[in-house]
């Protein structure tokens, strides 16, 4: 019970501090040269070893009042407190509700936002304290698919360039006589006409063009791609397409993804890991099968109850949570844990003491799939899912 | 049908099942086109369906199939010009919407059949407050004063279970969460107690537990009124939880219509059938996604035959050449599955393996 004295001590120290005991320790590398940095980060890492790890990252937006002289008057906590490692060749989906900032994490992954405190760690060098060189290799191996193929490309460059545009910023990747060659494998790669390099985004459909925007990704060999909500925008018969080349792309090369959605569904087809954030703070994180048909935090419970499944006969066996009220603001998130207005089982405990996300007591120690992390106080199995 | 069709340009009164037995709303061979700078888009090319009191229809289609423009054309409120419906009838209630005038129409709509759109934030006016454009609908249709007016408008936001709706009566669109913006949208259209009501994407802005939320109102609220209910939606999900009668359309037909158990468990269109595989499931892990080949077709330049035929893993050369009818789907033996039919050629091998 080493994660429950952790946790006792923790809570005693500080209730307000987000510690996440049980996550693996990180090996922080000792690289201090820009040389050595650059070294550490082209190392390979094993399969299965953690790529990324993050620690206790938090972000807030300030807001502010008054124009000239703006005074900040509190903070939309967007992200408050998130920890996850991404092991090399997997997939850890994220989902989540709307607001629960599940891509604010992707951005400050790809350092597109500054974090306000936490730590990101690729391949063991904390990412949010490098910068120049080192920074610019690190962005080369993490790069990003955006969710809305119709805004992401720029309509006035071609689909050449578009994909080539990478090279512009890494020379290094590729020889400038070899470039054109190099987007036309692209193009291939990722099921499209070579013969296509010359045309602009209009002239593909929203299927063809979140395809460019994965062979952007893939233009400099990254090590890990950042899919923020990848297939929402797409139609039913398209997102299988594109949802089977991403899921053929990753074994071909070796890519660990982090995959962020809202569509219950699809996560669970491609991720081997699965977390579940509200409220800017992971609820629970686990294999696909331990969150899926053994979740253990209400809110997991209630997101899975809801969620429509398309068999008239299965989806009338189902157990159904039907969540009462909205989100609340993430700018004056509810103390303790920040599920408790919507939970049917809030007690003043959770009120006053915020979970942590750890595995819980009851199941800690047990073999049991549904010992894994669960940021309740009161945990318990409960199969919303029935099994097919 | 025999029923002729009066010109009283009054509607009959009795709401539900009409002895006549004529169905709340029929669509009938309706065909809609817009005309383009590069030609003519057939968007809706020969629909047919029909939906009675307190019966669910869902219309169920991927973008471009037509379906929203077959809500549009019921509602009156297609564009036209570009929009042109060069032949077909909307029956509501045994008459002819299109061939009423404008002022007829106008009472129809709002009053007897009612929309609720998609997107909440981008139908409700962000510079008026809710209260007075639930209001409108009593001042322009009634006629009541302003002040009964809000009231009304209380009461019917009290009906969606907004909460504290007295307080929020004078709110703004903005002050709303998109769950309850919905919930506004739907009290709108419940307003004058309509007949039928179009919900043109309901939920799909919306967060799952939400949606959820909204989904039910909706069904309790239809029950409660016994209104009809046009569901369109791409969604197969929330398809399967609520609705009667499912039409599946493709490229402006529809190519399959079934009660929406039988759907589910026996696809007659490979259509459907690849629908129904290309969806992960909650509730099972499987290995590659079947992926239905290709994409949906320009309405420029339909394919000619049947229009599914170069994505079709079935299709064989009568597909290119003759565009099936819509065949009535009956067991091996030949006995009669009421409501059902597909599209197909070869509809008996697609439901019998």
């Amino acid at each position: 019970m080493a994660d429950s004295a952790k946790n006792d001590k923790a809570v005693a120290a500080d209730a307000d501090t987000d510690v996440t005991p049980n996550v693996s320790e990180v090996e922080v590398s000792e690289a201090s040269t820009t040389a050595e940095v650059e070294a550490v980060l082209d190392a390979p890492v094993e399969r299965g070893e953690p790529i990324l790890q993050v620690r206790n990252l938090v972000k807030h937006f300030p807001l502010t009042q008054g124009i000239l002289f703006k005074k900040q008057i509190g903070a939309v906590k967007a992200v408050d407190g998130v920890s996850f490692d991404l092991y090399q060749g997997e997939t850890l989906g994220i989902v989540g509700e709307s607001g629960c900032g599940k891509s604010t994490v992707a951005k400050l992954l790809m350092m597109l936002e500054t974090a306000t405190s936490g730590e990101i760690f690729y391949k063991g060098q904390d990412i949010t304290k490098l910068s120049g060189r080192a920074l610019k290799a690190v962005r080369r191996n993490i790069q990003m698919v955006f969710q809305d193929p119709y805004t992401s490309l720029n309509p006035r460059m071609t689909v050449g360039d578009i994909i080539g545009e990478p090279f512009e910023i890494h020379p290094e990747a590729a020889p400038k006589g070899d470039r054109r060659q190099r987007v036309r494998e692209l193009l291939d790669v990722v099921g499209l006409n070579p013969e296509y390099i010359n045309r602009y985004p209009h002239q593909f459909s929203g299927g063809q063009r979140q395809r460019i925007g994965i062979a952007r990704g893939l233009a400099l060999n990254p090590e890990v791609i950042i899919c923020d909500e990848p297939v929402s925008a797409l139609d039913v018969s398209v997102q299988a397409q594109v949802v089977n080349l991403m899921e053929k792309l990753q074994d071909e090369f070796n890519l660990s993804y982090i995959f962020i959605a809202h569509d219950l569904s699809i996560v669970r087809h491609i991720s081997d890991r699965v977390g579940v954030m509200y409220l800017g703070k992971m609820a629970e994180i686990g294999s696909d099968s331990e969150i899926y048909d053994h979740p253990t935090h209400p809110y997991t419970q209630a997101l899975l109850s809801a969620v429509p499944v398309p068999d008239p006969a299965a989806s009338a066996a189902r157990d159904r949570i039907i969540l009462t009220g909205d989100v609340p603001s993430p700018a004056n998130p509810p103390s303790g844990c920040r599920f408790r207005t919507r939970c049917w089982k809030a007690q003043d405990k959770c009120a006053e003491e915020v979970p942590l996300l750890a595995v819980p007591e009851v199941f800690a120690g047990r073999k049991t799939p549904a010992a894994h992390e669960s940021a309740c106080h009161f945990a318990e199995e409960r199969q919303v899912v029935p099994a097919a | 049908m025999t029923t002729t069709t009066e010109k009283t340009g009054r509607v009959p009164e009795p709401r539900a099942g009409d002895a006549s037995g004529t169905p709340l709303l029929e669509v009938r061979d309706l065909h809609v086109e817009f005309h383009t700078r590069d030609g003519v888009a057939k968007a809706v090319n020969g629909v047919n369906y029909s939906v009675n009191a307190g019966e669910t229809l869902a219309v169920l289609g991927e973008s471009g199939s037509g379906k929203s423009v077959t809500a549009q054309a019921i509602m009156g409120i297609l564009d036209m010009p570009p929009g042109k419906i060069p032949q077909g009838e909307i029956l509501f209630k045994g008459q002819d919407m299109l061939k009423m005038s404008a002022e007829e129409r106008r009472k129809i709509r709002g009053s007897k059949i009612a929309m609720i759109f998609q997107d909440a934030l981008s139908s409700l006016n962000p510079v008026l407050s809710v209260g007075y454009q639930l209001g409108e609908m009593f001042r322009v249709h009634q006629g009541l004063s302003k002040k009964d007016a809000k009231a009304k408008a209380v009461e019917l936001m009290d009906r969606v279970r907004i909460p504290a709706a007295k307080q929020r009566v004078g709110d703004y669109p903005h002050q709303f969460s998109g769950g309850m913006r919905q919930r506004i949208m739907i009290a709108m259209a419940l307003a004058l107690e309509p007949d039928l009501i179009i919900a043109d994407e309901p939920t799909t802005a919306l967060d799952v537990t939400v949606q959820a939320q909204v989904m039910d109102l909706l069904a309790e609220l239809q029950r409660e009124f016994n209104m009809g209910l046009i569901l369109i939606t791409h969604d197969l999900g929330v398809v399967a939880d609520v609705a009667d009668k499912i039409a599946v359309m493709y490229a402006g037909r529809i190519v399959e219509t079934a009660p929406v158990k039988e759907l589910y468990a026996r696809p007659a269109h490979p259509y459907t059938r690849g629908l129904l595989d290309s969806i992960p499931r909650l509730d099972q892990k499987g290995q590659e996604l079947y992926a239905i080949k290709g994409l949906p077709p320009n309405l420029l330049r339909i394919p000619a035959g049947c229009a599914f035929n170069p994505r079709c893993p079935r299709a064989e050369d009568l597909c290119r050449t003759e565009s099936p009818a819509l065949h009535a789907v009956t067991e091996r033996d030949g006995t009669a599955l009421p409501g059902r039919g597909s599209a197909c050629h070869f509809w008996k091998e697609t439901i019998h393996g």
